[in-house]
């Protein structure tokens, strides 16, 4: 019973750094139509940018993660929206996608090549200790991830339903041409979702990068995740993509510790694709048409 | 162009392909092998994507099928030809009764489903040890022998992957030209219109998506006898992806497209060698690039230029009195 | 004698919205059928159960005595029926003639037939007899997208005629053509209907091409047929009337 409250813990936390990856997936493809393959990438570089902060600026941990954050949202939504997205979202979607890939590849090298291909250590949030919960030793960090990510996902609820921001935001995303008549900015809205995610993934980053350290390959797994919460969860709805991360994250772990470590990836694979061929509305989301 | 032109320069091409062998080094044919390898892949998810317009993240996994199983049938007795159809045909089937369901769904699911694919059977090559042997691949392939004619020298295995090459062009380029590469462009440009005038647009994609996923498989089947060791790290995600950029560099669509697609991604790394490492970002680059100013790749461009050209005789015909 | 086309109490709901209501009619051999109502009374829904586009909720379609309802766009093709579409669909690609052939290939034989059979699946002929019937010689080897509005809405006929030679619905031909190439289409049609033994059923708006070119017209209104008969009554009756001022 202990080792199963820890593991649920544990995938709880993990599902929730998920979650936070995963909203930000849900978000730029309800507001503008970018299906960004490079999500994984995007939580594997931050930790880069603090990890360089703190060497190269000589910076302590939390001066580095806040420049860190700063960074990213600038390069990450800003550099992204302009310099990427906008001269190539009029040509349709299929060449977005393809470019988002171009740069996923872009981050994983630059990372590789400009930092280094080991990889590093992160510094934890707070030092290794354990607290004990229903008889099992439950790690601290465990507990302030999750406190933090549901901090960050509470904010961002909070800012979409409970202030005027959040809500034009939300009709961005449901009419654009609308919201335009109805005079809500919606270039400025668009780039305010994209910075959002660079800030969500760029939290997510700090929090991931001390169990799994900071190396160029993270993505991969990274971006696997956010998809498969975003689309399991339902890939039009934000409420979906954290529920989505959330059963994910325990998932994993349960099947880690239950089933085979060999075929850990496994099990969330079959739920994409049995979601995507019977409900590809996701647990939460709304219907789309068919094709063909 | 007049076809004229056109077979002038499929001559040229083909001359020099013929004789690039004799002027390289081994390594250099090697390089031109994998190229010839690489096309066919790309020839195949271009029939899938710039055909039939279906986003199938998928064909790595055909690649490594098709390869490993040439590479587990040699040993075991069974002649090259046979395991060789026989990776084609078992990659036909996968992609048929894969698509079948796949092919349902609206285009961007359709990528993460095949992308899901891709890392499961990633998964069982690396597993099943049993099987594949892991980790640890299966080495010591062989070269073929046909005929008495052995392919183990470079030259000659060059020439087996271009002869195949060749033939799997021509049948890409005989069913582009049937009433199939018609109802191609109608499933491509209007589903609704092409159905109601009868194009069975469900089975079309099919065949396009099997057909596309054989010939992965195909290519598969001669990577193996020419790098003669395998192991599952070649056949991740990774090289879906690299498959899939051949394809939309080159040209989505085009006939051309996935040779040149194929080209750049095989030749960029030996040119840039120097750079040491500096070429993914280069090519990561060039892509968004491509992307943002002709997003119907290098051949969209060949095509721009050459309507541009058409414009300016019309006009400077037109002017001259 | 049979009727080409049974529709039997075709209704079709859409969550609280009733867009056709137990609607039926048949068409026999050679008729021209005119389909009119205002706007929103389901006549573009009733195509569309009728062709497959749309499963209807309930009610059933017969071709030539076949039951047809729920089969797909794709196989009704090859059971002789095919369509036109407001918005023109031609392939802007293709020349004209690729289109032509493009429109009658898939109705005969098999995909295997097709993949090993000649590039013009043997319909080059006919697809030349279609460009001359239509007087699109001019153009014939011309990219679709580069003709005229009008030619394009005369190609997008001669498909629909290619692809089925027993019965065209056509769905607002005439819709954003000039007066003389209006004039033109619809002597084509009286023509492909007189030579051919051609059947087909027309959406239209325009009430001088409906009435001069169909021999029995259908008035739709609000998903309901409220009146039926040939053009001279049609015009005169009160009911059609009100349905087109009272909106």
């Amino acid at each position: 019973m202990a080792s199963f409250i820890q593991l649920l813990i544990s995938g709880l936390a993990t599902g929730a750094i998920y979650a936070l990856v995963a909203v930000g997936f849900t978000l730029l493809w309800q507001t503008s139509q970018t299906i960004n393959f490079a999500q994984g990438e995007f939580v594997m570089i931050p930790a880069f940018f603090v990890l360089a902060s703190m060497k190269y600026l000589g910076l302590g941990f939390w001066p580095a993660a806040t420049l860190g954050l700063i960074i990213s949202v600038l390069v990450l939504g800003l550099l992204f929206k302009r310099i990427i997205v906008d001269p190539i979202l009029k040509h349709g979607v299929l060449p977005l996608v393809i470019s988002t890939i171009a740069f996923s590849l872009f981050l994983k090298e630059a990372a590789k090549e400009f930092y280094s291909a080991q990889a590093q250590p992160f510094p934890p949030l707070v030092e290794a200790a354990d607290v004990t919960i229903f008889g099992a030793a439950v790690a601290t960090q465990s507990l302030v991830v999750l406190g933090i990510a549901i901090l960050t996902v509470g904010g961002l609820q909070y800012l979409l339903n409970g202030t005027r921001l959040g809500r034009a935001m939300q009709a961005t995303a449901q009419n654009p041409n609308v919201a335009r008549i109805l005079g809500i900015p919606v270039e400025r809205m668009i780039l305010l979702t994209f910075m959002i995610n660079a800030g969500l993934v760029a939290i997510a980053s700090i929090l991931i990068s001390p169990i799994y350290l900071a190396k160029f390959t993270n993505g991969e797994t990274l971006g696997l995740a956010a998809f498969i919460a975003a689309i399991v969860g339902g890939f039009n709805q934000v409420r979906g993509a954290i529920i989505g991360g959330l059963v994910l994250g325990v998932v994993d772990n349960m099947s880690a510790a239950y089933l085979s470590a060999q075929y850990r990836g496994a099990l969330p694979l079959f739920i994409l694709i049995a979601v995507i061929l019977f409900r590809p509305q996701g647990l939460l989301g709304r219907a789309e048409e068919r094709t063909v | 162009m007049t076809t004229r032109a056109n077979l002038i320069i499929l001559g040229l091409i083909a001359l020099a392909l013929i004789g690039l062998p004799f002027i390289l080094k081994p390594y250099g044919i090697f390089v031109l092998s994998m190229w010839a390898v690489m096309s066919i892949a790309a020839l195949g998810l271009n029939l899938t994507l710039g055909y039939a317009g279906q986003i199938s993240l998928a064909q790595a996994s055909f690649f490594g099928i098709g390869a490993y199983t040439v590479a587990l049938l040699g040993p075991l007795g069974v002649p090259f030809p046979l395991a060789f159809l026989a990776g084609g045909i078992l990659c036909f089937l996968i992609g048929w009764v894969l698509g079948y369901p796949a092919l349902r769904v609206q285009h961007h699911y359709l990528a993460f489903v095949t992308l899901a694919f891709t890392t499961l059977v990633f998964l069982v090559f690396r597993n099943e040890e049993w099987l594949t042997g892991g980790i640890y691949g299966v080495s010591g392939i062989k070269r073929p022998v046909f005929f008495g004619w052995s392919t183990t020298k470079a030259p000659d295995f060059y020439f087996f992957t271009l002869g195949m090459l060749a033939l799997f062009s021509f049948f890409v380029w005989w069913m582009i030209r049937s009433p199939w590469g018609r109802a191609f462009i109608a499933l491509r440009e209007n589903p609704v219109r092409a159905l109601s005038l009868g194009v069975d647009t469900r089975r079309y994609t099919l065949m396009a998506f099997a057909i596309g996923s054989a010939l992965g498989g195909f290519a598969g089947g001669l990577y193996a006898p020419l790098v003669q060791f395998i192991e599952p790290n070649a056949f991740a995600l990774g090289l879906s992806l690299n498959i899939l950029l051949m394809v939309i560099v080159g040209g989505a669509g085009f006939f051309a497209g996935p040779f040149l697609g194929a080209l750049i991604s095989v030749l960029l790394p030996e040119w840039l060698r120097a750079t040491e490492g500096f070429y993914l970002l280069a090519y990561a680059v060039l892509v968004m690039v491509l992307m943002a100013f002709c997003p119907t790749g290098l051949m969209g461009l060949v095509e721009k230029a050459g309507l541009a050209l058409k414009r300016r005789t019309k006009l400077s015909e037109a002017k001259a009195p | 004698m049979m009727p080409v086309l049974e529709v039997s109490d075709i209704t079709k709901r859409f969550g609280g919205i009733t867009a056709v209501n137990d609607v039926s009619f048949s068409v026999a051999e050679g008729e021209i059928l005119g389909i009119i109502g205002p706007n929103g009374s389901g006549k573009s829904t009733l195509f569309n159960c009728i062709l497959g586009q749309l499963t209807p909720s309930s009610g059933s379609v017969a071709v030539d005595g076949r039951k047809t309802t729920g089969l797909r766009p794709c196989d009704l093709n090859r059971m002789g029926v095919s369509r036109t579409f407001q918005l023109l669909q031609v392939f802007p690609q293709l020349n004209v003639r690729e289109n032509l052939i493009l429109a009658g290939q898939e109705h005969e034989g098999s995909m295997l037939s097709r993949l090993l059979g000649a590039p013009d699946a043997g319909l080059s002929a006919a697809a030349n007899q279609m460009i001359d019937f239509f007087q699109l010689s001019r153009v014939a080897e011309e990219r679709a997208g580069g003709l005229s509005y009008g030619q394009q809405k005369l190609l997008d006929a001669a498909m629909a005629f290619m692809a089925g030679p027993r019965l065209v619905l056509l769905d607002e031909p005439a819709g954003g053509v000039n007066l003389t190439m209006l004039g033109h289409l619809k002597e084509r049609l009286k023509a492909i209907n007189a030579e051919k033994g051609a059947t087909f059923v027309v959406i239209e708006h325009n009430m001088d091409f409906v009435m001069s070119l169909c021999t029995r017209i259908l008035v739709l209104a609000e998903g309901r047929i409220i009146a039926e008969g040939p053009p001279d009554a049609i015009r005169a009756n009160p009911a059609v009337i009100e349905a087109y001022l009272g909106h």
